[in-house]
C-alpha cells in the first residue's frame, strides 16, 4: 500500500514538471499542446475509494493552475474525469471492472484505446470551453480539443506502452 | 439527525464532487475578471523557483540571440547619440529640470510565457524586493510585453498584451488618433487596435505607438504596423489589425517601467468631481 502512495506521488511530481516545463512549450502550429498530465487519471489504481481519487485529481489540477496562471480551469476538468471514471471503466472493460480484477497494462488493446479516448476528448473539451468561456467560440473550442486531444492520446497510449509494468 | 448522517455519508462522493467543482468554477470566473485573479498565481515562492530554475538553464541557449538583440538597441541608441548636433542645449536643459525622468526603468528576465493561450500570463524573476508594484508597464527594445497584475517578494506576473482582458492606449503615429489596444485569441504576431473614429486617415502600413493617455507607458512607444482594417457594423469605428513588432512567442530579457507621476496624476483626477 505505501508503495502505491510513493509510486503515485513520485509520478504526480513528475508528470506535473514534465507538463508545465516541457510539454507546455510544445505550440506545435501555434495551438497544439499535449496535455499529458492526465495520465496520472488515467493510471491511478482502481480499487482506492473515490472520495481520494476526486482530492488527488483536483489537486492535480489545482497544480497545473498554478503554474499556467489559468484560474480553475484544469482542476474543473480533471474533477469531472475523476467523477465519471468508474462509468467509463465500466462502459469500456464491461462486466471485468465490477469484480476489481482488470489491470490497465492487461486489458485488450481496443478497448483501452477507448477509454484513454474517451478521458482525453472530454477532458481537453471541458478544459477548452472554461478557458474561452464564451460559447460563440465553439469552433475554436472544437479545433483545439480534436487536435490537442489526437496529440495526448497518442502519448497517452505509447507511455502507456513503453512503461508497461514487468512481468513477473 | 441519524437520517441526515446517513444521507450525507451515502452521497459522500458526490457531495465531494460538487463542492470541488463549485470551487474551480469560481476560481475560473475570477481569473476571466480582471485584475482578480490572485489566489492561483504562478508569481508564488514554488512555481516561481521551478520555473527560475528551469529558466538558468534555458537561458545558456539563447546567448548568442540575446548579444544580437542588444548589440541592434546599442546601436539604435548609439546612432541617435551621435546624430545629435547641438549637445550643448541638452546639458543647458539640465540646469532648469530635475535629473531624474519621470519614468524608471528596471530590467528583468522572462522566466515562464504563454501565448497559446487566450488570456495568456508571462512571469519575471524579479518583485517587490527590486521595487516592483503593480500596474507598472513591461516592454522590450523592439515593442511593449504587457502590465504587471501581481506582485510577490521575487516574482511578479504580467498580463500580456495576448490577454483577452488586456486593454491598453495606443495611437496612428502619423496623427494622434487613438483607440484601445485588444487581442482576440487567435494569431500570437496579429493584434486589434479598436475603437479608432472613422476620421482617423488609415493605410496599411502605418505605424502604431503608445498612447499619451496610460499612466503606465511613455508615450510613442512602438508597437506594431497595420496590415489590414475594417469598418464595424454602425460604420463609425476602424478595426485595426497590426501586426506586432516585438516577436511574443520569443521573448528573454524585458524593461520594466515605472512612472513616478503616477500617483500625483491619479490623485488629481480623483478630485475632479
Amino acid at each position: 500500500m505505501t508503495n502505491t502512495i510513493i509510486i503515485n506521488t513520485v509520478r504526480f511530481i513528475l508528470l506535473v514538471l514534465l507538463q508545465v516545463l516541457l510539454l507546455n512549450n510544445i505550440n506545435f502550429l501555434g495551438y497544439v499542446n499535449p496535455h499529458l498530465y492526465i495520465l496520472f487519471l488515467v493510471m491511478y489504481p482502481f480499487n482506492t475509494p473515490q472520495s481520494i481519487f476526486l482530492l488527488v485529481a483536483f489537486l492535480l489540477g489545482i497544480t497545473i493552475d498554478t503554474f499556467e496562471d489559468s484560474g480553475g480551469i484544469n482542476a474543473a476538468a480533471c474533477l469531472v474525469i475523476a467523477f465519471i471514471r468508474p462509468a467509463l471503466l465500466r462502459f469500456s472493460f464491461g462486466v471485468s471492472y465490477d469484480y476489481q480484477t482488470v489491470k490497465l497494462s492487461n486489458t485488450a488493446y481496443g478497448a483501452r484505446a477507448g477509454y484513454v479516448m474517451f478521458i482525453v476528448f472530454i477532458h481537453h473539451f471541458i478544459l477548452f470551453t472554461l478557458e474561452m468561456f464564451d460559447f460563440s467560440h465553439i469552433f475554436l473550442i472544437l479545433k483545439k480539443t480534436l487536435f490537442s486531444g489526437i496529440f495526448t492520446t497518442l502519448l497517452v497510449l505509447i507511455s502507456l506502452t513503453l512503461f508497461k509494468p514487468k512481468r513477473r | 439527525m441519524q437520517q441526515i448522517f446517513n444521507f450525507l455519508i451515502r452521497n459522500k462522493n458526490n457531495i465531494l464532487f460538487l463542492l470541488l467543482l463549485t470551487l474551480s468554477l469560481f476560481l475560473t470566473i475570477q481569473s476571466h475578471s480582471f485584475h482578480k485573479s490572485k489566489f492561483i498565481s504562478s508569481a508564488n515562492a514554488v512555481t516561481g523557483g521551478i520555473y527560475n530554475w528551469a529558466n538558468n538553464i534555458q537561458t545558456y541557449f539563447h546567448l548568442d540571440d540575446y548579444n544580437r538583440r542588444l548589440l541592434e538597441e546599442n546601436k539604435q541608441l548609439r546612432s541617435l547619440l551621435a546624430n545629435t548636433r547641438d549637445t550643448a542645449s541638452l546639458s543647458g536643459a539640465l540646469d532648469s529640470i530635475s535629473l531624474d525622468g519621470v519614468y524608471n526603468f528596471m530590467t528583468a528576465r522572462v522566466i515562464n510565457n504563454n501565448y497559446s493561450k487566450i488570456n495568456n500570463y508571462i512571469t519575471l524573476d524579479i518583485g517587490e524586493n527590486s521595487g516592483v508594484q503593480k500596474e507598472f508597464g513591461v516592454i522590450t527594445s523592439q515593442g511593449i510585453v504587457g502590465i504587471v497584475d501581481h506582485v510577490n517578494k521575487r516574482h511578479a506576473r504580467v498580463i500580456s498584451i495576448l490577454n483577452s482582458q488586456s486593454r491598453i492606449n495606443a495611437q496612428l503615429k502619423k496623427t494622434n488618433h487613438f483607440g484601445s489596444l485588444v487581442w482576440d485569441g487567435k494569431d500570437p504576431n496579429i493584434v486589434q487596435l479598436i475603437d479608432v473614429p472613422r476620421q482617423a486617415p488609415v493605410e496599411v502600413g502605418d505605424t502604431i505607438i503608445t498612447g499619451g493617455r496610460s499612466l503606465i507607458f511613455p508615450q510613442g512607444i512602438p508597437i506594431g504596423d497595420v496590415t489590414r482594417f475594417t469598418l464595424d457594423q454602425n460604420e463609425s469605428y476602424y478595426t485595426l489589425y497590426v501586426r506586432l513588432f516585438n516577436d511574443m512567442t520569443n521573448i528573454g530579457h524585458v524593461y520594466v517601467i515605472e512612472n513616478e507621476e503616477k500617483e500625483e496624476i491619479k490623485a488629481l483626477e480623483a478630485t475632479n468631481d
